[in-house]
């Protein structure tokens, strides 16, 4: 049905990022966060550090840097913001023309630019190369609730499904005539969307009856062998440096 | 007929037994009025009737989803009520709509959930997904997204997620629905080939007299037909009465 069937955030691929465990990707991932969300604002060298260390993950993982790039544009707004920082923190320090800004607002708004753009690379390069049935078998590996890791699962395989019936929904809209040019007349889209949601709530029903119907009694059976760990090391030593980093960082008088 | 307590030793055989089934939904309409029914095993049954006759909720109790309020269901001797395991694994239930089967990221996983969750693993696992994708000619496709693939294909694939779980019954709940003739021609063949008791929920009367020997016409939550598959649908005014007019030209061809 219909056309585009690229997957959005899933790159296929054979190289090392892609075949290690998915427990192991989640791990270090998180590791990574983990240091990137404690390195000192004022400490650039580390994020230039950890800058590096997930290009090296994305060269390895040979994700198109078009890829990446259009997918991280989701920290736009963070960006932004940091941006704004120096100039609305209070106590401003330093000026160049008119403009007057707060050194301190600077260092803090730099340091949420880093880490938005830096945490958001990493998660694309661990969604783009772990398939989602993949990502989820290694939450549950990690001890993740199951129901939860059974909402992420439908919310992805049905995401697709559930945009189609809303383009359907809106065809017909527009079929009689509605043509929403301004936000004010959104209004009939608005309660669409009402309507969707019981057809959405209704979908699960059945989706949830079909798969009792296959003997499902609440766990995720496994489908599959666990294939062989590769490049566990490798990831740990990945996310060890990411750690070192964020240590050295506090450390070190800055 | 209505008492549960009933011991069914003389029917051990039955692929399907149902006896003064009722069912009454939460909003108080009355989907299933007294519905007996037996099929016997082999079988090919044809399960007609006007949209809300009650077609399908009798096919969610054959497989335990709906419980019985009044009467019974026995699969091949087993209480639904008291082996719900066994019974899910003996009657394959595909659904009206593909998506609804088909839940997982991918066909193979999709057609292995259901023996996964019988205990299969491993090589045991990976055989029985292929025999199942084999039997509904859709071995090429295991590794692609179920929503990358045709209506035909995708109501083929659900079937072999049943047919993985090797059951005695197929229930199969509208499959024409949505397909185009040339699919509907190749469901018909798949179903040729597939020896295992059969009932055949529809409202399509020539997919009925293609795939099935005997038909079976509910309306208003009761049996108001059972016959030979000639029989029933070469009576014009029973299947006018229950809202089956035939198809403009359509006649019951001969059996042969």
């Amino acid at each position: 049905m219909g056309a585009g069937h690229s997957h959005p955030l899933h790159v296929h691929g054979h190289s090392v990022v892609h075949r290690l465990a998915p427990h192991v990707k989640v791990l270090a991932t998180v590791g990574y966060a983990l240091a990137l969300a404690t390195v000192p604002d004022r400490a650039w060298w580390a994020f230039l550090l950890l800058a590096l260390l997930v290009t090296t993950a994305v060269v390895a993982a040979g994700l198109p840097v078009r890829f990446v790039a259009t997918r991280a544009l989701v920290v736009v707004p963070f960006v932004a913001f940091g941006a704004l920082v120096p100039f609305v923190s209070s106590g401003h320090d330093a000026a160049w023309g008119p403009l007057s800004w707060s050194t301190a607002g600077a260092w803090a708004g730099s340091a949420i630019a880093w880490r938005s753009l830096l945490g958001v690379t990493a998660s694309i390069v661990l969604a783009g190369t772990t398939e989602l049935p993949r990502l989820l078998a290694g939450l549950e590996r990690l001890h993740v609730p199951p129901a939860l890791v059974a909402i992420a699962s439908f919310m992805l395989r049905y995401l697709e499904i559930v945009a189609q019936e809303l383009a359907r929904m809106r065809a017909a809209m527009t079929a009689r005539g509605h043509d929403p040019r301004w936000a004010w007349q959104l209004r009939p889209l608005a309660t669409a969307s009402g309507a969707l949601f019981v057809r959405t709530y209704e979908r699960g029903e059945r989706v949830h009856l079909a798969m009792q119907a296959r003997g499902w009694s609440g766990a995720m059976p496994p489908l599959r062998e666990d294939q062989p760990d590769v490049g566990t090391p490798l990831a740990v030593a990945w996310a060890a440096t990411a750690a070192l980093v964020a240590i050295a960082a506090r450390v070190m008088p800055s | 007929m209505i008492g549960s307590g009933h011991d069914h030793e003389l029917d051990a055989t039955a692929a399907i037994d149902v006896r003064g089934l009722t069912f009454t939904h939460p909003d108080g309409t009355t989907a299933l009025d007294g519905v007996d029914l037996r099929v016997e095993p082999g079988q090919q049954v044809a399960l007609l009737g006007p949209n809300g006759a009650g077609k399908t909720t009798l096919a969610l109790h054959l497989n335990g989803l709906h419980r019985p309020q009044s009467g019974t269901v026995t699969i091949g001797g087993h209480a639904v009520l008291n082996h719900l395991a066994e019974v899910r694994r003996r009657v394959g239930l595909v659904f009206q709509d593909p998506d609804d089967q088909l839940f997982l990221g991918t066909v193979r996983d999709d057609v292995a959930f259901g023996p996964a969750n019988l205990g299969l693993r491993g090589a045991d696992l990976d055989e029985r997904v292929a025999e199942a994708l084999a039997a509904v000619g859709m071995g090429d496709v295991a590794a692609r997204a179920p929503h990358h693939l045709s209506g035909g294909e995708r109501r083929r694939v659900a079937i072999a997620t049943v047919l993985a779980m090797e059951p005695d019954v197929l229930v199969l709940d509208e499959p024409t629905a949505g397909l185009d003739p040339a699919s509907v021609h190749e469901l018909a063949e798949v179903l040729d080939d597939l020896e295992v008791t059969r009932l055949v929920v529809t409202h399509d009367l020539p997919f009925a007299a293609r795939t099935c020997t005997r038909a079976v016409v509910m309306d208003h939550g009761r049996v108001v037909a059972d016959g030979g598959i000639a029989e029933v649908l070469g009576d014009r005014d029973l299947l006018v009465a229950h809202r089956l007019t035939p198809p403009h030209g359509w006649v019951m061809p001969p059996i042969g």
